[in-house]
């Protein structure tokens, strides 16, 4: 057992993952907070709620069509704030830069995260800068930390899906993973296909001011491991089985057109601006509605429900052929296929 | 813009057939799909769920990496930890189990594997350490082998030295044959793969109905493409005829991709291979030829491969000849899944196990 190492599919959001955090790490320095799982744990001090949560970047090509590691950084702890329903308030930012790094990348990033931070209402309070040799970093890594505060009406977890509750996607998937790789493997595809990389925080407040801060129950932004494995997470955390409909998953062509080629399944290819709303069904229409009003939920769609539980949490998937099949969490990494 | 995924997969063009196929008749059928490729979408789509009961769809030898023997698994792990040597190899064979370690353990303790999307990448490694050896892992049914002859040709052409490919490349025709012959599972029909048919053409399959009575079509690999092969199987049995059909005409024609068979022909030899689960089958696989034997990685680097076993308990092999399913290994889902796997149908996501455990545990029809 203890001959084990780290292999990458260690780090790839998926089952590896899940039990490298809960069997190594959180047998270790888990405490009640830890537990919970959630994007961003949640902190009370005198009666104000604070979100807090940190993420490390690395991204191979570190500029992709529709973004760079700069506001993927800013954009995915802003996320992990607004999940919780937090207002964002500041973000720490580090950057562990690898010994010969252009001094005009790193101008170029450092915009982006001013850029991407401005959009998002959040400021950028405190840093550190590490410099590493040639080396033993591959470019730049960047971690970013943030607080949030949480309004007071808002209680979301991965733990409140409830029996009955709709499943809502704000919009298509797997445009970041596969924007990434067709340019990471040089794949030289020829399709118009940006990353979704976004700051969600405005997004999310305008589904509040639609419908009722009680009848939102998860938030969750499908990043590694794409929209399938966020669902069995939920399903997990909030002991349900849900229940889609592939059908209803609003997949831009371009992409399903890329994982045809590379033998990839879309509901796993990782998403950086999109989120799995779980909803009230009473507030359904009016949350799909609003999500639809704003810019980065055009696409939105309801995609399922959430059931009782049977025998054990799970996620079912309605076929275009009428048939349901199970819906596992990624396993592993996703290779293209060998012919 | 012909749109060529969602017009195969339109309900109200899937169910109608979907419903012909159910009314067809009661009697038993069984047809084996040789592609790994259709052996994840009948799975993901749920076909092998949607038709009844009567018509079993097996899984056969259709995944380059599941019928890759354990000794060229052992022998590539080897060569990845020759000193001075890049190994270059597609992303699914990273974390295939070795009788003792497995690519990816190798590049986590530090042996230089890359993982590469064609064999261009990989000549530009080769170009890029040009004090490195870089060899490529050459894995693959007749769609793959062309694009690694190429390579093999461009680096003749450029010069490249320290490029070499370490073949272990397989045919499809000849292990259909061998299934045939060796009588060991009633096919009704085959679902012959859509890829390697684009290279090799409808010609290759002629022996199937010929000279054993066979029927086959080639299909394409959306669920439409799929239900109406399997049709055309059906009404093939039904009217007692053997015939080498092709449901997939947008890409595959008679001939198939005669650039591509040259390019296989001018660097690639037709030897004897060894399946995993089948054995040696005569004249299945592909080494580089003598005329190209400087790109040949088993001629120009020794290794000592003496150990290896197939993992015990382990039904891969049963499962590539359609004797098993995935269900009835008793490893399945217990001592083998995709994060542990023990056999390579379970780490591929073309392998037969790998599609059931992701997409077939807990299925309930409800059409």
């Amino acid at each position: 057992m203890k001959e084990e190492i780290i292999l990458l599919a260690h780090g790839s959001g998926g089952t590896l993952m899940h039990k490298l955090i809960e069997k190594q790490i959180v047998p270790v320095i888990g405490k009640e907070k830890l537990l919970q799982l959630d994007d961003a744990a949640e902190i009370e001090i005198q009666k104000t709620r604070l979100a807090f949560t940190t993420d490390s970047y690395t991204v191979k090509p570190i500029f992709f069509k529709g973004g760079d590691i700069g506001r993927l950084a800013v954009s995915g702890t802003v996320n992990d704030l607004a999940m919780k329903g937090a207002i964002p308030i500041a973000l720490s930012l580090s950057l562990i830069i690898e010994e010969g790094f252009k001094l005009d990348d790193l101008e170029r990033i450092l915009k982006s995260i001013a850029e991407t931070a401005e959009a998002a209402g959040v400021e950028i309070v405190t840093g550190d800068t590490k410099v590493v040799e040639k080396g033993s970093a591959d470019m730049i890594f960047i971690n970013t930390s943030g607080v949030g505060i949480i309004p007071q009406e808002r209680k979301l977890s991965g733990s409140h899906a409830r029996p009955g509750d709709a499943v809502i996607i704000s919009g298509t998937i797997g445009d970041h993973g596969i924007a990434v790789i067709n340019e990471r493997e040089n794949l030289g595809l020829q399709i118009p296909i940006e990353s979704d990389v976004q700051p969600l925080n405005d997004l999310v407040n305008h589904l509040f001011t639609a419908i009722p801060a009680e009848a939102v129950h998860v938030l969750r932004d499908p990043t590694r491991g794409g929209l399938a494995t966020t669902l069995n997470e939920i399903a997990s955390q909030s002991n349900v089985v849900i229940r889609i409909e592939e059908e209803k998953i609003p997949i831009k062509d371009e992409v399903k057109g890329a994982c045809e080629i590379l033998g990839y399944d879309p509901l796993y290819v990782a998403n950086e601006g999109k989120m799995v709303a779980i909803v009230d069904p009473d507030y359904a229409e009016a949350a799909l509605k609003a999500l639809k009003e704003h810019e980065k939920g055009k696409d939105a769609a309801l995609i399922g429900f959430v059931e009782k539980v049977e025998t054990k949490p799970a996620v079912f998937v309605k076929t275009i052929l009428g048939t349901s099949r199970f819906l596992t969490m990624l396993t592993g990494e996703q290779f293209p296929r060998i012919c | 813009m012909v749109r060529l995924i969602d017009e195969f997969r339109r309900p109200e063009l899937l169910i109608p057939l979907l419903e012909r196929i159910r009314q067809f008749d009661d009697r038993n059928y069984a047809f084996m799909e040789v592609c790994g490729t259709h052996t994840v979408s009948i799975s993901r789509f749920g076909i092998r769920n949607a038709v009844p009961k009567n018509i079993r769809l097996l899984s056969g030898p259709g995944c380059p990496v599941c019928v890759t023997s354990q000794e060229d698994i052992d022998r590539a792990i080897e060569l990845a930890t020759l000193p001075n040597v890049i190994l270059a190899t597609f992303g699914d064979m990273m974390k295939v189990p070795g009788t003792r370690s497995s690519l990816a353990k190798e590049k986590a303790k530090g042996a230089d594997i890359r993982v590469c999307y064609s064999t261009r990448e990989a000549l530009e490694i080769a170009e890029q350490n040009p004090s490195k050896e870089v060899i490529f892992y050459g894995v693959g049914f007749e769609t793959t082998a062309p694009t690694v002859a190429f390579s093999v040709l461009e680096a003749k052409k450029r010069n490249i030295k320290n490029y070499s490919v370490f073949s272990v490349h397989k045919l499809v025709p000849p292990a259909l044959r061998a299934l045939l012959n060796s009588g060991e599972v009633k096919l009704d029909g085959f679902i012959l793969p859509g890829h390697v048919s684009v290279v090799i053409g409808l010609k290759a399959y002629q022996f199937l109905a010929d000279e054993y009575q066979m029927p086959g079509v080639v299909s394409g690999f959306e669920p439409l493409d799929i239900l109406q092969t399997i049709e055309m199987l059906l009404k093939q049995v039904k009217s007692g005829q053997a015939r080498i059909e092709n449901q997939y005409r947008r890409t595959v024609t008679f001939e198939g991709n005669v650039h591509a068979q040259k390019a296989m022909e001018e660097v690639f030899k037709v030897v004897d291979a060894d399946w995993r689960g089948i054995g040696t089958i005569p004249e299945s696989g592909l080494t580089i030829n003598e005329k190209y034997e400087e790109f040949d990685a088993s001629k120009r680097f020794e290794t000592k491969v003496d150990y290896s076993i197939e993992p015990p308990n382990c039904s891969c092999g049963d499962v590539l000849r359609g004797v098993k399913l995935p269900f009835d290994c008793k490893l399945f889902g217990k001592g083998c899944t995709p994060e542990h796997p023990v056999g390579p149908c379970m780490v591929s996501s073309e392998g037969a196990c790998a599609a059931y455990y992701r997409y077939d545990r807990f299925i309930n029809a409800e059409a």
